[in-house]
């Protein structure tokens, strides 16, 4: 069971008072990962200049508290970034800057990592770049939903 | 705004009057009521008072009434202890997908001790169809449990016909009647109902005390194994405070029955035809007649029910929600999927169940706050995203 009382301030911060949502609009790259049927599902849009700085980055999160607040720090920590130092941003290196997460929401931070991915991930093939040490992401959300 | 609590069907608040005769048997009637002592006897007598006032409620006798410590230990004594004393007639039990996990997980402990279990499905509505259950029960079939009415969606089962039913083919019928006692006028004997689990603190009683009706003639091994308590059926030293209490509570909650009933129907339906006029995409979830006066669940589609619930709990608004987020799994209410909501839909479900005490204010302010906080979460979903941009 979670409870609200599980949840750090930091995390009730973000998820009262989440940084970046929104939309990119003509993003250099865009990443969604999860799973509606889980119940969480992560957008992360990254704006990146020529030198390869992430300069804005917003996010859209279907999900509970926790996804919430992890994505919007993870688009906390992904802005100011090159994007060798925006891949090496962990779940781990998320859940301690939220001062970490119930046991049962470690999961949301995982999404968020792989947001993060997925978006560098179609910024390099957009651009016909390598990105080392990035993998593709995994698609598993639903394209559609039906009404 | 003070807290506006709208999760009753989870617990709900004592009423003062149960709090006040229940004192005296916690302070100075402090005896054992088994005991022998004349200073025993006075507890002994309100006890038996107790049950009386309940079997009474019921259509039972009292000595068809035993006491436990709530609804869960209830449904675990009807089932098991059923199944024990059955086996060797036969080893299926019928219950439903939707029951309270007291059942469903009590049915997959036998499961795995060598019982058979049919799980029925229900309509999308909750119901089930008792013919689906007539063509269910076999030669082996010893027990069916059917809830009296679901704790999610507040759908009201045919348990006189399921009973009837049941009695026809020599099954014993238990259900499980921890939302309905004493929100619904219940007979035994007109309804078919050979056993009934019901709790004290759903119907502003004190927690930690439950009832199972057994009827005369039914065979039931023990749960709890230990003194002659309960005409031997029940171990453990008689809970005298919580069973005076209990009583009181049954008391009222007659007594006010149907002003209770037509108060929180009025109350409930202003919620869902505002809600359901007011918010788009809202699916309003069991059925639109046969249900609890003061049960409403919603699905808000695009948004997930654990960041609705903390947003209303930051207004002050206390109620539920049938997402995984907040049961530990991945998946969501066994209930909201049995009705045959997809996961995502699912996922975004919430359920308000009001009291008597309830205000027309409280609604009022729970709709505006609901409409705030969806549009918020709405604004945050890429599924909304996704969907909006479609429509375009």
């Amino acid at each position: 069971m979670s409870q609200v009382t599980e949840y750090s301030e930091k995390v009730m911060d973000h998820f009262s008072n989440p940084r970046n949502v929104g939309e990119i609009e003509n993003p250099s790259g865009v990443g969604t990962v999860g799973n509606a049927k889980c119940g969480d599902i992560m957008r992360i849009y990254l704006d990146i200049d020529e030198n390869q700085i992430v300069q804005d980055a917003k996010f859209k999160t279907f999900g509970c508290g926790a996804a919430v607040a992890t994505s919007s720090m993870a688009t906390e920590l992904v802005k100011g970034k090159s994007v060798n130092e925006a891949l090496k941003i962990t779940n781990k290196a998320v859940m301690e800057a939220l001062d970490g997460l119930p046991p049962v929401k470690v999961h949301c931070s995982l999404l968020a990592e792989e947001a993060i991915h997925a978006a560098l991930w179609d910024y390099a093939e957009k651009n016909g770049i390598t990105i080392e040490g990035l993998e593709p992401p995994v698609k598993d959300i639903e394209e559609k939903v039906e009404v | 705004m003070e807290r506006i609590y709208l999760d009753n069907a989870a617990t709900t608040k004592i009423d003062k009057e149960v709090f006040e005769v229940m004192k005296p048997y916690l302070l100075e009637e402090y005896a054992n009521p088994s005991s022998a002592y004349m200073f025993a006897g006075k507890t002994h007598d309100k006890v038996e008072d107790a049950r009386r006032v309940i079997a009474d409620s019921i259509g039972a006798k009292s000595k068809e009434i035993f006491f436990t410590s709530g609804g869960s230990e209830s449904d675990n004594w009807a089932i098991k202890g059923v199944a024990d004393a059955l086996s060797s007639k036969g080893k299926h039990i019928i219950t439903t997908k939707i029951e309270h996990h007291a059942v469903l997980h009590t049915c997959e402990f036998l499961e795995k001790h060598g019982y058979e279990v049919t799980y029925l499905p229900v309509d999308e509505n909750g119901l089930v169809n008792p013919s689906d259950f007539e063509a269910a029960i076999r030669q082996d079939t010893i027990l069916a449990s059917i809830m009296f009415a679901n704790n999610e969606i507040g759908t009201i089962e045919p348990i006189a016909e399921l009973g009837k039913i049941a009695h026809e083919h020599g099954v014993v019928f238990h259900t499980d009647a921890v939302q309905a006692f004493g929100h619904i006028k219940i007979n035994v004997d007109e309804m078919n109902i050979d056993l009934l689990s019901a709790s004290a603190h759903k119907l502003n009683g004190p927690k930690g005390v439950g009832l199972l009706y057994i009827r005369t003639g039914i065979r039931i091994s023990s749960l709890i194994h230990g003194g002659s308590q309960e005409r031997g059926q029940r171990a453990g030293t008689t809970n005298a405070a919580g069973i005076i209490g209990f009583g009181k509570a049954v008391e009222i909650a007659n007594e006010r029955l149907n002003e209770t009933r037509e108060y929180e129907t009025k109350l409930r339906n202003r919620l869902v035809d505002r809600v359901t006029s007011e918010i788009p995409y809202v699916k309003y979830n069991g059925d639109p007649k046969r249900r609890l006066s003061n049960n409403a669940n919603f699905s808000f589609r695009f948004i997930e029910g654990e960041s609705l619930l903390i947003l209303l709990d930051q207004k002050n608004i206390c109620a539920s929600s049938g997402s995984a987020c907040t049961s530990g799994s991945l998946d969501p209410s066994h209930v909201l999927l049995a009705i045959g909501l997809p996961h995502e839909i699912a996922h975004g479900s919430i359920r308000f169940t009001l009291s008597h005490e309830t205000t027309e204010e409280e609604i009022d302010y729970t709709v505006e706050t609901l409409k705030k906080i969806v549009e918020t979460l709405r604004n945050m979903s890429p599924l909304y995203e996704d969907f909006v941009k479609s429509i375009k």
